[in-house]
């Protein structure tokens, strides 16, 4: 129809439509009216062209469309998108974009303006961020934090407007219609480092988390500062300069408080509601996702409201109710959550650096005056960066994680300007601001400088700065290996010295969160995930002795679990998989290797190819893949685009059952030792037979990730070929993971059987007298018949299993019979109610009596095979009936099967 | 941090001395050892250790465990505890430059990183590690995806790689050979316990 305008050739079909669509309303304008007329006198009209109807949704609708299929194109190329930030990429496509349509039709009707700016675009990114922050990480950090960016913030607004107004009395700039307070104004605005560009920036700079979470934390939290300095300044503006007393700037000093502290109260107390909320959500699953961010949306607008730090509030919603929300929302919503939060804070975020761009083509705000650029862009470095490293030398008396001397260059660095300022300048009164439109031109080339020039070079200034290793060798494999061990090795002495900012108050917090705040809060059901592993295992422990003793129901006895059939169930087990697997892996391999996709293969591939090296290649290849990850690498801190957390989750499960298992056989062994003397030599062989085949157990099981789809069905037909052997698999573990529990909870035991009635309490605590098995116990549990004194080995005993070396030994005269036993038997009857009360609320009194069982047979199993599986048993759920399969709460947590 | 809770610790200047910890990192270690010591036995036993949730996903976390309790002892007091931290501290030029000829070699030092770590393998003692101990270590290490064979093979390459006298074990020599090229120094370091 009307296609005036001559589209790029590159950005094709979405921009052709949408400047067709937009000459459509001018040319149908006139049309429609006539047409009008007619309308009325013909009456019924079959279809009807109604553009203004639907013209604003519909063009903002196109704009998304068109930065969300720049970004496909953006990302086709990976060199493209590896050199330039994602963010510098689009404002480019917003400049190019602005001008086409202002050569369409000469007018730049698209801005970011601040109403949509501050309602619809910056939350979600805000609260995006507060809900992902790594908490522990940033609460350690949190006083370097604020210094930064409170102190940080007002040092670089003072000085920068201080110096602009010098430079400006100095006569440097020309004829400017500008005074003290404006500077001041200009300084506080541009002083703040902006969160969503130093996000988009540092996302794809890997630097390490400390420094990460101080320009990130520094540029969320500066915003209050930002805030007050800039209604201040404004006020004091509008009052006029001369007016200004003393007691306006302590208000002013009083409001930062005000502002900082109410927002962030505002945040905590719709992070309490919402948390609160969703314990409630049980039964309208679906719309909890929807709590999160209407609540978290009402804390932003809230604290806008009453004009209080409106990102500090989301941010600390976000930050407070990520623990509640995350135990108490299902598995699904929190996907839900995930997804759709990334999703909107990175469309938001594409959307406004296009707009940043398309903004900036408007004739009319554009006021030049180098010098007043100039100098602002040096003023903000150079200011930052000294600012930064004043700042750190103060820090680094207290800081236990020194900040060295690249950390505070790319600090000074990374102080990048974004959209918060451009809307805020955008928003200055020009009556009052009578060079508004020259702080406008400048902010925006600021912005400009900052996100594309510096986030253009910041990623080779960090390559650089660490130029240390560049030798680029492939590692020999001792060297990956070890290097690899090594990662592990610091991750654990981190966590034994316990140096991530390990202190006193947050211990106390802990305890407050336990004792009040999770009670309040949470679930019942999810108040146990102290530890969000050990609770997997609990859990996965339960589920196993629920459908273990369903399985001999279904059977009509529990006959087969002492029928030591068992040895040939290694191979039933493994042996099938396992071909298919070493081939699948061997020819995606082998595929691999003729693409040259993996790094290893390309340096190896200017090696002579023999058939040596292509073993090399496929070790390599190997462990590069399967290496188990170091924390540092994959707990990858915050990622706007990224979501691999089920990795992570899965490899910690995989490494935690190992662990426990090993644990867990030791722990035993050592026990069987007081406990059994007579059937020691015995069971030491039979431990040494487990230990065989045990080892063989890790790597002989299924491939989860690739095979997760088939996984369920082999392991259905499994069960149905090898119905007798399959149960007794698991027992060992389960029962062994019990044990654990037992152990390992033994210290928080107490407070947990009086206050949160037994969903705390391990399995091996529920044996209430009367659900003692009647049946003479063929092996009975070993603390009973322990010798009341804590003597560790009684005279006879027999030697120590080999497994014995680790805990157990010493776990046990830790164990303290005297009391650990005492407590078990005099906690029993209180333990039995609050027991039957737990398993009411957890299932059907079918289950109850279920549940009894499985403690019988397990207390009876519990040392007799320490035999390490248990996934058949998990899968068996799903033959179970519904009512068995599932206790509520259960479902609650069904992530965990695998 | 009240300076009046150093005299807590007990021997903490000679410990400063042995150790290298500066005195606010040895309080704050003594700080996490209380805190590990719940019932406040004034020693450690391995299950306190194993009670921190993070080793329980580490895979080496149990073989680093044992290493705070050497030759079957079955206790660590705040000495031995920090000794073993001490390995980790990262190598301070001044300190290596300054030390006599005469002086025992600082925990921290290339060799003795490189020792801890080589002791994590060597499970018997025996002053190598055998094919089988590297399989071990390397079963820890890698994901359940990767067979048995698959396995075998990565350690008998790896054991064949380090491997100069042909006896079939890495002896602790060749073991710091093999990781000549790599900076253990930075690798095996933890920068806050300085």
């Amino acid at each position: 129809m009307s296609r005036r305008g001559a589209p790029g050739p590159g950005w094709g079909l979405p921009l052709a439509l949408l400047l067709a669509l937009r000459e459509v309303p001018r040319a149908l304008g006139v049309e429609q009216g006539s047409s009008d007329a007619q309308d009325a006198s013909q009456g019924f009209e079959v279809v009807t062209f109604k553009w203004h109807h639907v013209q604003d949704p519909y063009i903002i609708a196109l704009w998304i469309l068109v930065a969300s299929v720049a970004k496909i194109g953006f990302h086709l190329s990976h060199k493209v998108t590896s050199v330039v930030p994602e963010s510098a990429l689009l404002i480019v496509l917003g400049l190019v974009l602005g001008g086409i349509v202002w050569a369409a039709n000469h007018i730049a009707s698209f801005t970011l303006t601040p109403t949509v700016f501050f309602f619809y675009l910056l939350p979600p990114i805000v609260l995006d961020a507060g809900y992902f922050m790594p908490n522990r990480l940033f609460f350690s950090n949190l006083g370097t934090i604020l210094l930064y960016a409170v102190v940080g913030t007002v040092w670089n607004a003072a000085t920068t407007g201080l110096s602009l107004y010098g430079v400006f009395l100095s006569g440097l700039m020309g004829d400017l219609d500008i005074g003290l307070l404006d500077f001041l104004l200009f300084g506080s605005l541009i002083a703040a480092v902006d969160p969503v560009a130093v996000l988009a920036v540092f996302e794809e700079v890997h630097v390490n988390e400390v420094l990460f979470i101080i320009v990130f934390g520094e540029s969320l939290l500066n915003d209050a500062v930002t805030v007050v300095l800039y209604t201040v300044f404004e006020s004091f503006i509008a009052l006029g300069g001369d007016k200004v007393t003393g007691v306006d700037c302590v208000k002013g000093i009083v409001s930062f408080f005000m502002v900082s502290l109410g927002g962030t109260l505002v945040g905590v107390l719709f992070a309490f509601l919402l948390s609160l909320v969703t314990r409630f959500t049980k039964h309208v699953r679906i719309i909890e996702p929807g709590f999160v961010f209407v609540i978290s949306y009402l804390s932003y607008l809230t604290s806008e409201m009453l004009s209080l730090s409106s990102i500090l509030a989301i941010t600390f919603c976000g930050i407070c109710c990520q623990k509640y929300v995350k135990a108490n929302i299902s598995e699904q919503s929190a996907t839900t959550v995930r997804y759709t939060m990334k999703m909107l804070a990175s469309g938001a975020e594409t959307i406004i650096f296009m707009f940043l761009g398309i903004s900036a083509v408007d004739p009319i705000i554009w006021k030049w005056n180098t010098a007043f650029v100039l100098l602002t862009l040096v003023f903000i470095s150079v200011y930052r960066a000294i600012g930064v490293v004043l700042q750190t030398w103060v820090l680094n008396r207290y800081r236990m994680v020194q900040l060295e001397v690249i950390d505070q260059v790319v600090m000074s660095y990374g102080g990048l300007r974004g959209a918060v300022a451009f809307v805020l300048v955008v928003l200055l009164d020009e009556s009052k601001v009578k060079e508004k439109n020259l702080l406008v031109s400048t902010t925006i080339i600021v912005i400009y400088f900052t996100v594309i020039f510096q986030g253009l070079t910041i990623k080779p200034l960090v390559q650089w700065l660490k130029v240390k290793k560049s030798e680029h060798r492939e590692p020999k494999l001792n060297e990956k290996l070890h290097g690899r061990a090594f990662d592990h090795i610091l991750s654990a002495i981190e966590d034994i010295s316990g140096q991530i900012g390990h202190n006193y108050l947050r211990d106390k917090w802990s305890n407050f969160d336990r004792k009040f705040l999770s009670k309040i809060l949470m679930r019942r059901s999810a108040q146990k995930s102290r530890d969000r592993i050990l609770n997997v295992f609990h859990e996965l422990n339960l589920k196993d002795a629920i459908s273990y003793v369903a399985e001999g129901e279904r059977r009509g006895s529990l006959a087969f679990i002492r029928s030591p059939s068992t040895e040939n169930m290694v191979n039933v087990d493994f042996g099938t998989p396992r071909p298919s697997t070493v081939e699948a892996s061997i020819s995606y391999l082998l595929r691999e290797n003729v693409s040259a996709v993996c790094l290893d293969m390309q340096s190896l591939e200017q090696r002579r190819r023999s058939i040596r090296d292509t073993e090399d290649t496929v070790t390599h290849h190997t462990l590069q893949q399967y290496l188990y990850k170091p924390r540092q690498e994959y707990k990858h801190l915050y990622s706007r685009h990224e979501l691999t957390p089920e990795e992570d989750e899965k490899q910690d499960k995989e490494i935690f059952r190992r662990t426990m298992r090993k644990r867990m056989e030791s722990f035993k062994s050592a026990k069987l030792g007081i406990g059994q003397n007579k059937k020691a030599a015995k069971l030491y062989k039979r431990e040494r037979a487990q230990k065989r085949r045990n080892s063989s157990v890790p790597n002989g099981k299924l491939p989860m990730e690739n095979l997760m789809h088939n996984f369920t069905i082999k392991e259905k037909d499994l069960e149905l070929s090898d119905p007798e052997e399959n149960p007794d698999h698991d027992v060992e573990e389960m029962s062994g993971g019990i044990e654990f529990l037992a152990n390992v909870t033994r210290d928080t035991a107490t407070d947990s059987l009086s206050g949160d009635t037994g969903s705390d309490t391990p399995l091996t605590r529920r044996r209430s007298p009367r659900e003692v098995p009647p049946a003479p116990e063929k092996r009975p549990r070993a603390p009973p018949q322990a010798p009341p004194t804590p003597g560790p080995v009684p005279p006879g005993a027999p030697p120590a299993p080999p497994t014995a070396r680790s805990p157990a030994r010493t776990a046990l005269p830790d164990r303290e019979p005297g009391t650990g036993l005492a407590s078990e038997a005099g906690l029993a009857p209180e333990a039995g109610p609050a027991l039957g009360a737990g398993l009411e609320r957890r299932g059907p009194p079918g289950a109850h009596a279920r549940s009894a069982a499985a403690r019988r047979v397990h207390s009876r199993r519990s040392f007799q095979r320490p035999r390490a599986r248990r996934r058949p048993a998990l899968l068996k759920l799903a033959s179970l009936q519904p009512s068995y399969h599932a206790p509520p709460h259960a479902l609650e947590q069904e992530e965990t099967p695998l | 941090m009240g300076s009046g809770s150093s005299s807590e610790i007990p021997d903490a200047d000679s410990l400063r001395r042995e150790t290298g910890f500066s005195q606010a990192c040895l309080l704050r270690l003594y700080r996490r050892f209380q805190n590990l010591d719940s019932s406040q036995k004034g020693y450690l036993r391995r299950v306190d250790l194993q009670r921190i949730g993070a080793l329980a996903v580490n895979p080496l976390g149990d073989r680093i465990i044992d290493s705070f309790f050497p030759e079957g002892n079955l206790t660590v007091d705040f000495p031995g505890f920090v000794r073993v931290l001490a390995h980790f501290r990262p190598v301070d030029e001044e300190g290596a430059r300054t030390r006599g000829p005469d002086e025992p070699e600082p925990f921290n030092s290339r060799m003795n990183k490189l020792r801890f770590a080589f002791q994590l393998y060597d499970l018997d003692r025996d002053g190598k590690i055998s094919q089988q101990e590297m399989l071990q270590v390397l079963r820890l290490m890698v994901g359940v995806q990767v067979t048995e064979e698959q396995l075998e093979s990565i350690a008998d390459r790896t054991v064949q790689e380090a491997d100069e006298d042909g006896d079939g074990a890495v002896s602790f020599l060749e073991f710091a050979k093999s990781l000549e090229k790599m900076d253990i120094e930075q690798k095996m370091s933890i920068r806050i316990l300085k």
